[in-house]
């Protein structure tokens, strides 16, 4: 291919990125604008990022149409896994976006942290749509990087400043030896699309297993999962709460489209299915068992985080094998997202609240605050017909129809754990008296809630155009 | 005629009705600093509300023809792509229990209580509370009953917890992760139906008619185990009934008395709809174990219940008895005989009647319990005494319902019992032998409670007890008359379940 056929075609593949270029052009924007607004009109940043958000999540829309595409030679899809991926993540910005207004408000210089805020939603919106191993760490990085900053936002904060270095430096390890790894795939197989792996990779291979698992590090950290997880409740401790919310969420969703399209290229003789359902496992019971005793609401949700990511991994070891899989999954993070920002959106509208014991009374303080956690941890919970009952119901569904009904006990039990943490919450909101007044912090973030909360109760009864759109999607066009 | 039924959601509307009541009680705004009066207005609000589901019952009632089948359907499509339906009907079993619900739930509604300052929450909880139990009963879809399902328990949780006394959160932490982990569990057994099912289904009517899942093999033997679980902690059968003692005791008593009345019979009802119906060859192979279970649970509840000495606890260990005598039916009725077919369905009759009378009677002792513990302030018996010459109605509705609860002919409890006993007789005589014993010891403990309560002396702190209000009276007066109708006619209502135990055994 000539140099010019080659510059025609990616021209031309430009409309297939749309959402991607209004994400790119509107953080520039936005940062050109922090830079000479004043500082009392920094906050027209987070107005600008809205309307790019929903520009972006607009575009997104008019794409979804069943198509099975890769773009740019192969390493991009911009098939209806990838889109729907887009729509959860742009909504989850448009939500911390909300969320963010009030928080950092009185911030002199937060215009920037609106376009950090955009750039790290397109890294896991490209992760989400990688095609290729290059760009799957391009996409890591880009998240990851702005993810550090914006969890160190509050640069005097002790907590944030940890959780920051905790998070920078699993990140470096786990994306350093990923580049091993799509050097020793590369090697094996000459390229580094998926869909020349998944034709060219040898059945086994010590440098596959290894190659393999060095990729698939990383995407863990970025989703939480075992054995990178350990920055999860960090980050939703001690990151200021809006950006706890985005972090918890937003690069998971990512991580795990990718991990998904990667792991459907490996040959089955690796073992990797086997391997994905001990992960998960492995997951969503140490995330539970740590969330037990947690006195720290933040840090349960950071834990309660990592258990998730355990469940939306059943989902992967049931790829390929049961229909549901991929709805299960897609249906899954749409759920995880809006409960967990929803459950966050409260505590940052209780200016960031997180010792367990002053949620005491929140129900007669604050009924709609409360009524909103409740209604985001049940859930997360999975209570019908809120959307995370849909949600699990398809993934267990899914696990069993995989020969995997260990893995779908495994998480039915572990439901049950997870039911007595969120109850350790719940329970003094509803049935103990207030000890102090209950500060808010106003409109923004308690519309944000609101609305999510709202949606978590919508998406659970209308769960029929998701997983229609979604029903025999696959992750690369066969 | 048929199309003009069909054009009025009439179930529909019973599950609905008390849903959109208890939004609209949930927008009230708070009444700390309340009225005596604004309560009392809300509360009878509240009841009227509450009986439109009743009123729609007894439609229903009117229109049901005994066919054997599913009658009065309603349906729409849902989340098709999961083959999931809205889908709601009754059937002989079905209906009686929904129209017990719904009478409770009109008198525990009406029924006073201390409110603590959140008349409209609470009121806006047993709605919903409502709604949800009317809904598990009414859904013919796996999907939507377990939505109703896993709603009655949260709905529940609340209640105890926020309107509870003494140990209220533990107890209800305890009854939440007991009871959702038996959810769990049933969730897993109905997918593990669900995905035997070709195409992909949930819907109720269909899965019993082409019998998805025949017996044999470890598949349906899980399947049948989980959903077990799920039901048997429910129900509750000993030895998963260790939730149940601590949840009534500190629930406030018409929480009680819609625990006792209603989410025990979800997990009985369970047995028949998904059990017996779906996997009736699987519970023929489980039946004996179920019969011996049963009358385990009928022994232990009742020499528990026997030991004790709070009014409350004795009260719930009944309630473990009592659903050994229903599942000893179920079993009886499902067992792998023969030419028995009479007496099988004579024992599903039995234990349908035995869930409906349960539910008015210990519906009504619950309640009562409450009125106690409002003035006497202790639910211990030792503490009370002599209260017969102070108080008569409280007197005769107790002694009503604990006759009836020991099997008194003439009352409700006995149609059952003697109906549960008469056809286990010809199919098991040493498991109905061992059974009744059972009843000779509820016969004696009641005749016990109601000898130190009402009759001795009277201790002088009683000396200004106060009877029962009109407010009380009158709902209890409902519940009793309807065990008292039941025990002396009640043909109306064993025709109506003999439709479906007839259908289901064979004729």
């Amino acid at each position: 291919m000539s140099q010019q056929e080659m510059s025609r075609e990616m021209t031309a593949s430009l409309g297939d990125i749309v959402p991607e270029l209004i994400l790119l052009g509107g953080g520039i924007a936005i940062l050109l604008y922090a830079l000479f607004a004043p500082r009392r009109a920094q906050v027209g940043a987070a107005l600008l990022a809205l309307a790019i958000s929903v520009a972006a999540a607009t575009a997104t829309i008019a794409m979804l149409d069943g198509g099975q595409t890769l773009t740019f030679f192969d390493t991009y899809s911009t098939d209806d896994v990838a889109l729907w991926s887009k729509l959860i993540i742009l909504v989850a910005t448009i939500a911390v976006i909300a969320l963010s207004v009030p928080w950092f408000i009185r911030d002199p210089r937060h215009g920037e942290y609106y376009m950090l805020l955009l750039f790290s939603s397109l890294g896991a919106a490209l992760l989400a749509g990688a095609s290729d191993l290059m760009e799957i760490v391009m996409a890591i990085v880009l998240s990851s990087a702005t993810g550090y900053i914006l969890v160190a936002y509050h640069r005097r904060s002790k907590l944030a400043s940890e959780a920051a270095i905790k998070y920078f430096l699993i990140s470096a390890l786990t994306s350093s030896s990923m580049l091993i790894g799509v050097a020793l795939l590369f090697g094996l197989a000459g390229t580094t699309t998926l869909s020349g792996l998944r034709d060219g990779l040898p059945d086994d291979a010590a440098a596959l297993v290894v190659g393999a698992a060095l990729i698939v590090a990383a995407l863990a950290f970025k989703m939480g999962c075992l054995p990178a997880h350990a920055w999860m409740p960090d980050v939703a401790q001690g990151a200021p709460a809006p950006v706890a919310a985005f972090v918890t969420t937003v690069p998971k969703v990512g991580g795990l489209v990718a991990l998904a399209r990667l792991v459907s290229v490996l040959p089955d003789t690796v073992g990797w299915r086997p391997l994905v359902a001990l992960l998960a496992a492995a997951t969503m019971t140490l995330g539970n068992l740590a969330a037990l005793w947690q006195e720290d609401v933040r840090r349960l949700l950071g834990w309660s985080a990592v258990s998730q990511t355990g469940y939306a991994l059943m989902a992967l070891a049931a790829l390929g094998r049961s229909g549901l899989a991929i709805p299960s999954l897609m249906y899954f993070l749409l759920a995880y997202v809006v409960a967990n920002i929803a459950a966050f959106g409260v505590v940052v509208e209780l200016r960031g609240r997180t010792d367990r014991a002053s949620y005491a009374g929140l129900a007669r303080a604050h009924p709609l605050l409360a009524m909103s956690l409740v209604i985001a941890f049940l859930s997360l919970i999975g209570i019908p017909p809120l959307v995370g009952f849909g949600a699990k119901l398809a993934l267990f569904t899914a696990a069993i129809e995989a020969d995997y009904g260990w893995l779908a006990i495994v998480a039915a039990a572990n439901t049950v754990v997870s039911i007595f943490y969120y109850a350790r919450v719940m329970a003094p909101a509803y049935f103990d008296d207030a000890t102090a007044p209950v500060p808010v912090l106003g409109r923004w973030a308690a519309s944000a809630t609101y609305v999510l909360t709202a949606t978590i109760i919508v998406a659970g009864i209308a769960a029929e155009p998701v997983l229609e759109s979604l029903r025999g999607a696959l992750l690369l066009p066969r | 005629m048929e199309s003009a039924r069909q054009s009025e959601p009439l179930l529909t509307a019973t599950i609905f009705v008390p849903l959109v009541a208890a939004l609209g009680f949930a927008l009230l705004p708070g009444t700390s600093d309340d009225s005596r009066r604004r309560i009392t207005t809300m509360r009878i609000a509240a009841t009227l509300l509450a009986a439109i589901p009743l009123i729609l019952m007894v439609v229903a009632w009117l229109r049901f023809d005994g066919t054997g089948q599913f009658e009065l359907l309603e349906s729409t499509r849902w989340i098709p792509t999961l083959g999931v339906g809205y889908k709601v009907g009754i059937d002989g079993v079905s209906l009686p229990l929904a129209a017990m619900t719904a009478l409770l739930f009109v008198a525990s509604i009406a029924y006073p209580v201390d409110f603590g300052g959140r008349a409209p929450r609470y009121l806006a909880l047993m709605l919903f509370l409502e709604s949800a139990s009317l809904g598990v009963f009414l859904a013919l879809d796996m999907f939507l009953f377990y939505v109703f399902w896993d709603l009655s328990l949260v709905g529940m949780f609340f209640l105890i917890g926020a309107w509870g006394h003494d140990g209220a959160q533990r107890s209800a932490l305890k009854f939440f992760l007991y009871t959702l982990a038996g959810s769990l569990a049933l969730l897993l057994g109905i997918i593990g139906i669900y995905l035997k099912t070709d195409p992909r289904t949930f819907d109720i009517p269909t899965i019993i008619e082409q019998g998805v899942l025949p017996a044999g093999g470890a598949y349906s033997t899980l399947v049948f185990l989980g959903m077990f679980l799920g039901f048997a902690i429910k129900t509750p059968m000993v030895p998963f009934h260790t939730w149940l003692p601590p949840a009534h005791v500190d629930a406030p008593a018409p929480a009680s008395a819609i625990l006792a009345g209603v989410l025990l019979k979800m997990g009985t009802y369970g047995f028949f709809r998904f059990l017996m119906q779906m996997l009736p060859g699987t519970f023929e192979r489980f039946a004996p174990a179920l019969g011996v279970l049963a009358v385990i649970s009928i022994i232990y509840g009742a020499l528990v219940a026997l030991a004790q000495t709070n009014l409350k606890r004795l009260v719930a260990y009944t309630s473990v008895n009592h659903m050994g005598y229903v599942i000893l039916g179920l079993a009886a009725a499902g067992w792998a005989v023969t030419g028995e077919e009479r007496a099988q369905a004579i024992a599903l009759t039995g234990a349908v009647v035995e869930m409906v009378a349960h539910g008015l009677i210990t519906g009504a002792l619950f309640l009562i319990s409450g009125s106690v513990l409002t003035r006497a302030r202790t639910y211990e018996i030792d503490a009370l005494g002599g209260l017969a010459g102070r108080s008569p109605a409280l007197t005769g509705t107790t002694a009503v319902a604990a006759f009836a609860s020991l099997g008194l002919p003439g009352l409700a409890g006995f149609v059952a019992e003697f109906q549960i006993f008469a056809g286990t007789l010809s199919i098991q005589p040493w498991l109905a032998g061992v059974g009744l014993l059972g009843i000779v010891l509820t016969a004696a403990l009641f005749l016990r409670m109601l000898q130190k309560v009402f009759l001795g002396a009277l201790p002088d702190r009683w000396r200004e007890w106060t009877d029962l209000s009109p407010a009380e009276t009158v709902p209890l007066a409902a519940l009793l008359a309807m065990v008292l109708v039941i025990g002396v006619i009640p043909f109306w209502l064993l025709d109506v379940i003999d439709s479906t135990a007839t259908a289901f055994t064979g004729p």
